[in-house]
């Protein structure tokens, strides 16, 4: 290969120190660490590794180097083109930012038939109308919808139980759609929140027009559905489950998603709750933390089990889809396909929680069944426990401007970028983090919180931590993650 | 494999000063059809048809014709040239190379000989001359081609060398064949220049894809595979810039020795950093040029990275991207990434062993370049099981 130079002729990384790109790390287990880029790439890395790294060190000729080179932690005399390409991943990242509130949710009604007691928003009896949203109301609510500059709006239809008020729903469908149409006609989506046990023929045949997804609420088995979501006749699961198939059968099989509380008693059967999944022909499922607002605060359900025992369940439900994914089964756990999103793609997820800014009103934002708009569903569950923190104004008063505009959601913004909050911006998981100002603000009475007592921080630290063990142990665990990612 | 070049070729009644033709066989055309000047009508029985030039594959039809007429005696090696097909002839040195056959999917136009990279395993070693006259061939072959064309491919050397020839040769394929999806390839470092970049998907061809190769994540050892010292940055930068022009690209990769280690992690590269190209290629290599002459130290056998090959893959197919397999045999290959193997190796050059003679799944298989069947896997075996493979 006389004509040929050899390798070491292309390689001048060892001409001048090499530059350190911004990165952070921190501890994985007793013997590695997790580093972390400004756009969320990860390596594992051990401790003789780390400091060789840090003191410019590390040789060239080594693995660990190439890797950290190509993932843009540091750059040499060889190559510049990693500072772009950073750039590039981190407006990417960003890029959401800028398309502002997509998600509109119009509480129609606080009114339910079931009486779960972890509701997080106080259900009203029956035939009290006056917690039914007006007309007026959604019409002023809808014109503060096609304010905002999101590219795609989603408009969501929660309660109590939406379908109780479904005449408002229709009203709502109708208009916003002639608006839209007037208006350069932006893509435009529905969502019924529903328990589905009020579902009718004219109701399904409005949505099958109107392309309207169905989101639904099933916590597993008959037996422990049944118990969660009292209602009159103790039938919630048989109602859920033939409402599911009815709204399949005519909407279509992929227009129907479910929704899965966990409480105490399914903390002991996770598998039981996933082959419920499975056996209703779902192909994911979100295993949901409680959060600590609404009824479940007041009948303790919340302070029930603490977060290790919630984690135990979490991880023990999660090994069981890997499982089930090995052996061919395709089948997605949602919170960590959001999570890895984050971790291995370069595309930022929409989900509210993990914001960093939080999602409050900008990610989505709540018009509640009086007018009073809220910056998320959890700051309304807040104000049913008359805590009005994140009321940001009313529909028949304040103007877009006065509400997004306003100090209570910019100074909960502001202080949730995690990249600046206290621990948060050493933290090499930093990128796959949010800041939830709603839930500090709930538990801590503060929008940043002090981490080392925040479950917030407890529960996704070892998610994160657990999610890259498990990927970093066994390739076919990461292929099967990186499929999950793709779907965000 | 198919002879596609020729010298010392007989010809008859060309004037001395005839420096190359571009020509076009056609069949036995009536005398009332209108022949362009670049028709080259087929003689079969001595029968003189007009004024075009003849060709014939028949020396004593070709020893016939009348004095003064032009003509071409074509070997017995280029029988399968038929109606449609393009020729360039240099009647004085009976130089003879097909351009274009119009039965063949795989027709490429070589641009040019020249190449600012010279790859370990270059299967066209690069020529530093001046071969500009090959665009002015190409501009005369273009408008002859048919229009049903499917797909033609650009390549060289390094076509972008030719700067504004190169596009030019663009505009023309547009104008001429609007029909036919046209494929370069290119290392993509003249994209670099955004100017450049802008010109080419200014073109707005509706139906041209870019292919360029990254052999690595690691900018010493791309440019080390390359022998071009700064081509890895101008690659990627070249890559971004025709992506943001709204440009189709794939991304191609060569697996040999020097590469293998890190194919894993230039997944997870290209997955992270050009998640928006819309192609990626893994390639087993052809035999031939350089490839042929550094074997002994670029060689590898599939057979010892099926991991690499099938992690690499799986990775690229789950994040989204669309993946392709070229130049392996299904036998060489977890049976996992069989749905991304294609049959790459263009008809003229593609063969198979005797051994694939007793395999299941051969009709599905790319099989060889011809040139790569003596150096093979030593895991070449017939499958027997359409549903089994060993990797």
């Amino acid at each position: 290969m006389s004509k040929f130079r050899p390798l070491a002729a292309f390689d001048q990384s060892g001409a001048a120190p090499y530059t350190l790109l911004p990165f952070r790390f921190t501890r994985l287990d007793r013997d590695r660490y997790v580093a972390s880029n400004m756009a969320g790439e990860y390596a594992v890395l051990d401790r003789t590794t780390v400091e060789a790294l840090v003191k410019h060190q590390l040789a060239s000729d080594t693995n660990a180097y190439r890797d950290l080179a190509s993932r843009h932690f540091l750059i040499d005399a060889d190559s510049s083109v990693g500072r772009d390409l950073l750039a590039l991943k981190v407006r990417t990242r960003l890029s959401r930012l800028s398309e502002f509130t997509g998600l509109h949710i119009f509480v129609v009604t606080l009114r339910c038939e079931h009486s779960c007691p972890y509701c997080q928003v106080s259900r009203q009896s029956m035939d009290t109308e006056a917690f039914d949203m007006t007309l007026n109301t959604a019409n002023r609510a809808l014109d503060l919808v096609f304010r905002s500059p999101a590219p795609h709006l989603k408009i969501e239809f929660q309660g109590g139980e939406s379908l109780l008020n479904f005449p408002l729903i229709r009203h709502i469908i109708v208009r916003a759609k002639k608006i839209n149409a007037a208006q350069g006609d932006r893509p435009l989506q529905f969502v019924i929140a529903t328990n589905l046990a009020l579902i009718d023929d004219e109701m399904l045949a409005f949505a099958k027009e109107h392309d309207i997804l169905i989101s639904t609420s099933l916590d597993g088995p008959a037996d422990l559905h049944n118990c969660n979501r009292p209602r009159p006749g103790r039938d919630s699961y048989e109602r859920t489950i033939a409402g599911i198939e009815k709204a399949r059968r005519v909407l279509g099989h992929d227009r129907v998603g479910a929704l899965m509380t966990t409480t105490k008693e399914s903390l002991r059967q996770p598998r039981a709750i996933i082959d419920e999944y499975i056996r209703q022909g779902f192909d994911s499922i979100f295993l949901r933390p409680l959060s600590p607002y609404g009824f479940a605060v007041k009948t303790k359900s919340y302070a029930a089990y603490d977060v290790s025992s919630w984690l135990a369940f979490y991880f023990k439900g999660l090994s069981y889809i890997i499982e089930l994914n090995r052996q061919g089964q395709r089948f997605v756990e949602s919170y960590a396909a959001i999570i890895l999103s984050k971790i291995l793609t370069p595309f930022s997820s929409g989900y509210v929680d993990l914001g960093s800014p939080a999602g409050i009103g900008i990610g989505a934002v709540v018009y509640n069944y009086n007018g009073a708009v809220y910056a998320s569903d959890e700051a309304r569950m807040l104000a049913e426990m008359h805590d009005e923190t994140f009321k940001l104004g009313d529909v028949h008063t304040a103007s877009y401007e006065d509400i997004f505009l306003s100090d209570r959601l910019l100074d909960p913004l502001e202080e949730s970028v995690a990249l600046s909050v206290p621990m948060c911006s050493d933290c090499a998981f930093e990128p796959y983090c949010g800041a939830d100002p709603v839930f500090h603000h709930a538990t801590q009475g503060d929008y940043v919180g002090r981490k080392p007592t925040s479950a917030f921080c407890q529960r996704n630290m070892a998610i994160f931590r657990h999610l890259i063990r498990l990927m970093e142990d066994d390739p076919e665990v990461r292929l099967i993650f990186r499929s999950w990612a793709s779907r965000g | 494999m198919l002879s596609l070049s020729s010298r010392g070729v007989p010809t008859r009644g060309f004037p001395a000063q005839t420096q190359r033709l571009i020509l076009r066989l056609r069949d036995n055309v009536p005398p009332s059809t209108a022949c362009t000047a670049a028709d080259c009508i087929y003689v079969s029985d001595g029968e003189d048809i007009g004024i075009a030039p003849a060709w014939t594959f028949k020396r004593d039809v070709f020893d016939a014709l009348p004095v003064g007429k032009c003509a071409v005696l074509l070997p017995e090696a280029m029988s399968y040239l038929s109606d449609g097909d393009i020729i360039a002839l240099e009647p004085s040195k009976g130089a003879l190379r097909v351009l274009y056959r119009r039965n063949s999917p795989s027709n490429s136009l070589l641009v040019t000989e020249r190449c600012n990279h010279y790859c370990l395993m270059c299967s066209q070693p690069p020529k530093d001359i001046d071969d500009g006259y090959i665009f002015d061939e190409l501009e005369l072959a273009i408008p002859l081609i048919s229009k049903e064309t499917a797909e033609i491919g650009v390549t060289g050397g390094e076509p972008t060398i030719g700067g504004d020839r190169f596009l030019g040769l663009l505009r023309t394929l547009k104008k001429h064949l609007p029909q036919t999806a046209v494929h370069v390839l290119s290392n993509g470092r003249r994209f670099v220049d955004p100017h450049f970049a802008a010109a080419y998907t200014d073109i707005a061809h509706p139906d041209l894809v870019v292919g360029i190769p990254i052999y690595a994540d690691v900018a010493s050892l791309h440019d080390y595979i390359v022998q071009a010292d700064g081509a890895f940055d101008e690659t990627v930068r070249g890559i971004l810039n025709l992506k943001a022009g709204g440009a189709r690209v794939e991304v191609r990769i060569v697996i040999i020795k020097q590469n293998v280690e890190r194919l894993v992690q230039l997944a997870y590269f290209l997955a992270r950093n050009l998640t928006f190209v819309d192609h990626i290629a893994l390639m087993g290599l052809e035999v031939t040029g350089f490839a042929r002459a550094n074997l002994d130290s670029i060689w590898i056998d599939p057979i010892d990275y099926w991991r690499e090959l099938t992690e690499a893959a799986l990775w690229l197919e789950a994040s989204g991207m669309r993946v392709s397999i070229y130049n392996h045999q299904l036998c060489t290959i977890d049976q996992r990434v069989w749905h991304v193997a294609r049959k790459s190796i263009s008809d003229w050059k593609n063969a198979y062993i005797p051994e694939c003679s007793r395999c299941a799944v051969r009709d599905r298989c790319g099989g060889f370049f011809a040139t790569g069947t003596t150096r093979h896997s030593r895991r070449i075996s017939a499958v027997h099981d359409a549903g089994t493979s060993h990797a």
